[in-house]
């Protein structure tokens, strides 16, 4: 049973401040995700629960317990870097039975959880090998080993498999995820890598430039970003991104993207909902992901006539850039559903996949259609 | 503006034959992709056709003729690398003249600033141009590399993975501009990458590279759809091609972990009892309770807007993709089936798709 708090935390590099008021509480056996671009705070908040960091402000509890005062080798924590940090002149048995030597000295229990975690982790037939004859996978399984065995409170993993190749890491991802299951202590892995993030993660935590932008389930984070940044950071192809301004007209709302001759048709709550928030014309950025922009090939009631752009065919579906007067929005449809570019086709935006933000905030004004 | 012809190239290194009987045609105005693995010939056949290596056998066309005795600067091509080779000490504006102002060239001064004007429009780095190269983005850097390469209007562009060096996001915003610059220039490009997203987003035509030997050309759909073998099956589409060995029943396709999925065989097709690979990509396989086939979830990969599904039966991996909402836990038992008109069948032995063989 392992629940970590952090409260407060603020944390300089010199001038620099690298965490700002930094809030969170995480459940016992749950996987947290820090995402974030490189310099955005994940890695200094990881080493700072660790132990490997102080912090200027703030408290870091462990199981309601303050331990920014404690050293690092007195908190329990097990700690997973990219480099796989194993000692090269001792075999994967020897590695991974290291931590267990100071604590506990009986032999036979030794070889028991050191085999026990081998098992585990499918690198029994490496346990009399050295390092240096092993690929990054298995020697990041050594490592992920050595820190398991001594079944710490918390594993803390920062870019554990950020060094490997796509292949690898698609495998060693889906072992850490079936791990975790199967282990169920609380981790706290660092990423900048968004797929990783929405595929481990409980929940999932955002930074950027020190700043939490949101905490939320995978799902959250993808369909209820609570600003632009998380809204662009998260999901591939892009999210479109306009300015726009709303009005009112025979009981709808009309969506005008700048620089378009024509507007989108959104239900008549939308200008309550945009009013209830405080957006005003002026100051609004609509969001919508590729999925959300739906293309027909014939006029069709709410859609409006647009330019097929450049199609980028991916084999499972197009990715196509509509021409919206002066702005390109994307589109996600089936494969080969627009033939050639340069088309007359028809768009609409889907309102319940449309997000409203506040231009100069970045904030999402949180309406749901 | 160029229409390139590689016939019948070979290039040895010592031992080493980096490509073997290579020929290939790019149209004037296309948009040509050579997608291969390190090491599959890519970059050798971007030099040939530079003029910075020759040929140990066969023949290069530019427009027709034999380019044989042409050195590099008589190509009149544009290489865009990897690493930016930008002049450092340059502001951007130099770099962007740079090529302009050899004296080879003789371009006016008036015309040297329309051009350079006129590039920087074209990749919308108008607001840098007089910052020095040193201080830009990598992204930025790519832009000016590219800049200087178009600003001279050259009949070729041979790009070496331009784009491998920047992050996931700058490379889909500069895939995208990329292919619009060409449109709009309407010239001739030569991609390398070894990065299949790069291929089928942007090429007109592509080509995979095995070994220093052209598997296959063809444009991205029919490269996707109908792959010649089971290496371009797995090199295109992500998550790949699902391979599955087995044979052909009644009516059915019997895997050899024993699950039977619907498929039904031209008949006399002389099929029966024959080693097969049957290929079904990841959207063509679904998951739905009384399907036939039995599998446990290994692991979920979440897309956002779609997820995909790593299936286990028995010993083997399946990927299938699946809608956003779909909930699976790891280890659920569930069942699954295939689209039997997408399956794509090759030969148990030599994996050569039986469409391709006659």
């Amino acid at each position: 049973m392992t629940q970590i708090e952090l409260r407060g935390i603020e944390k300089h590099f010199g001038a620099v401040q690298v965490i700002k008021d930094l809030n969170l509480t995480i459940a016992d056996n749950e996987f947290i995700v820090l995402l974030g671009q490189s310099g955005c705070g994940k890695t200094t908040t990881l080493r700072a629960i660790a132990g490997l960091e102080t912090i200027d402000e703030g408290d870091i509890l462990i199981d309601s317990q303050p331990v920014q005062h404690i050293k690092a080798a007195h908190r329990d924590i097990a700690f997973v870097f990219q480099s796989f940090s194993l000692y090269p002149h001792m075999t994967v048995f020897e590695n991974i039975a290291f931590p267990l030597r100071a604590t506990r000295g009986n032999r036979a229990d030794i070889e028991r959880e050191v085999q026990a975690v081998a098992k585990t982790l499918q690198i029994t037939h490496l346990l009399v090998k050295k390092p240096s004859a092993l690929s990054g996978g298995d020697m990041q399984r050594v490592a992920i080993g050595r820190a398991l065995v001594r079944r710490p409170k918390a594993m803390l993993m920062d870019e554990p498999i950020g060094a490997l190749d796509a292949k690898l890491r698609e495998e060693m991802r889906a072992e850490i995820k079936r791990l975790h299951i199967k282990q169920g202590s609380t981790t706290i892995y660092v990423t900048h890598d968004q797929v990783e993030a929405m595929s481990l993660a409980d929940r999932i935590v955002v930074m950027h430039e020190g700043v939490l932008q949101q905490v939320g389930s995978p799902h959250e984070v993808y369909a209820r970003p609570a600003n632009m940044f998380v809204a662009q950071f998260v999901g591939s192809p892009v999210m479109n991104m306009s300015d726009v301004t709303v009005s009112e007209d025979a009981g709808h709302a009309r969506v005008v993207v700048r620089g378009a001759p024509t507007s989108f048709d959104f239900p008549s709550n939308l200008t309550a909902q945009l009013a209830v928030a405080g957006a005003q014309n002026g100051n609004l950025t609509l969001g919508v992901r590729p999925e959300g922009v739906l293309v027909s090939r014939e006029a069709r009631e709410g859609f409006v006539p647009v330019e097929a752009h450049i199609i980028e065919p991916l084999g499972s579906h197009d990715i196509i850039d509509l021409k919206v007067g002066d702005q390109m929005l994307r589109a996600r449809t089936k494969s080969g559903f627009v033939r050639r570019p340069g088309e007359a086709v028809w768009a609409r935006i889907d309102p319940a996949q449309a997000h409203f933000f506040d231009s100069s905030t970045g904030t999402s004004f949180g309406i749901r259609l | 503006m160029a229409h390139i012809e590689l016939k019948g190239i070979t290039k040895t290194f010592g031992a080493h034959t980096a490509l073997r009987d290579l020929s290939l045609e790019i149209a004037d105005g296309e948009f040509f992709v050579l997608l291969g693995e390190t090491g599959a010939g890519k970059t050798t056949t971007l030099r040939l056709i530079a003029g910075l290596e020759k040929p140990t056998g066969g023949q290069i066309f530019i427009d027709g003729e034999d380019v044989a005795d042409w050195g590099a600067a008589e190509r009149d091509v544009a290489l865009v690398l990897q690493q930016y080779s930008l002049y450092p000490r340059y502001t951007v504006r130099e770099n962007l003249e740079f090529p302009l102002k050899s004296r080879i060239r003789r371009v006016e001064p008036a015309e040297i600033k329309e051009r350079v004007a006129r590039v920087a429009r074209t990749l919308r780095i108008e607001h840098l141009l007089d910052r020095k190269t040193d201080r830009l983005s990598g992204g930025e850097m790519q832009r000016v590399s590219i800049g200087r390469a178009i600003v001279r209007k050259p009949r070729l562009f041979l790009m070496d993975e331009p784009l491998s060096a920047l992050d996931a996001k700058l490379r889909e915003a500069l895939r995208t501009e990329l292919k619009n610059l060409q449109m709009n220039l309407g010239a001739t490009f030569l991609f390398v990458t070894h990065d299949q997203i790069e291929a089928m987003s942007m090429g007109d035509k592509i080509g995979v590279l095995n070994n220093g030997q052209l598997i296959q050309i063809g444009t991205p759909q029919e490269i996707y759809r109908y792959p010649v073998n089971t290496f371009v099956a797995r090199a295109v589409g992500s998550p790949p091609m699902n391979l599955i060995s087995g044979k052909l029943g009644a009516s059915e396709a019997i895997a050899d972990e024993g699950y039977r999925l619907p498929f039904d065989a031209a008949p006399g097709a002389g099929l029966d009892g024959r080693p097969l690979t049957f290929g079904i990509r990841p959207e063509d396989l679904f998951l739905e309770s009384g399907a036939p086939g039995e599998a446990r979830v290994h692991d979920v990969e979440n897309h956002g807007v779609e997820k995909i599904v790593t299936l286990r039966t028995g010993n083997h991996f399946l990927q299938a993709t699946v809608p956003a909402q779909t909930d699976l836990e790891i280890e659920e038992s569930v069942r699954f089936s295939w689209n039997p008109e997408k399956v794509v069948l090759f030969d148990g032995g030599s994996g050569m798709s039986l469409r391709h063989a006659g």
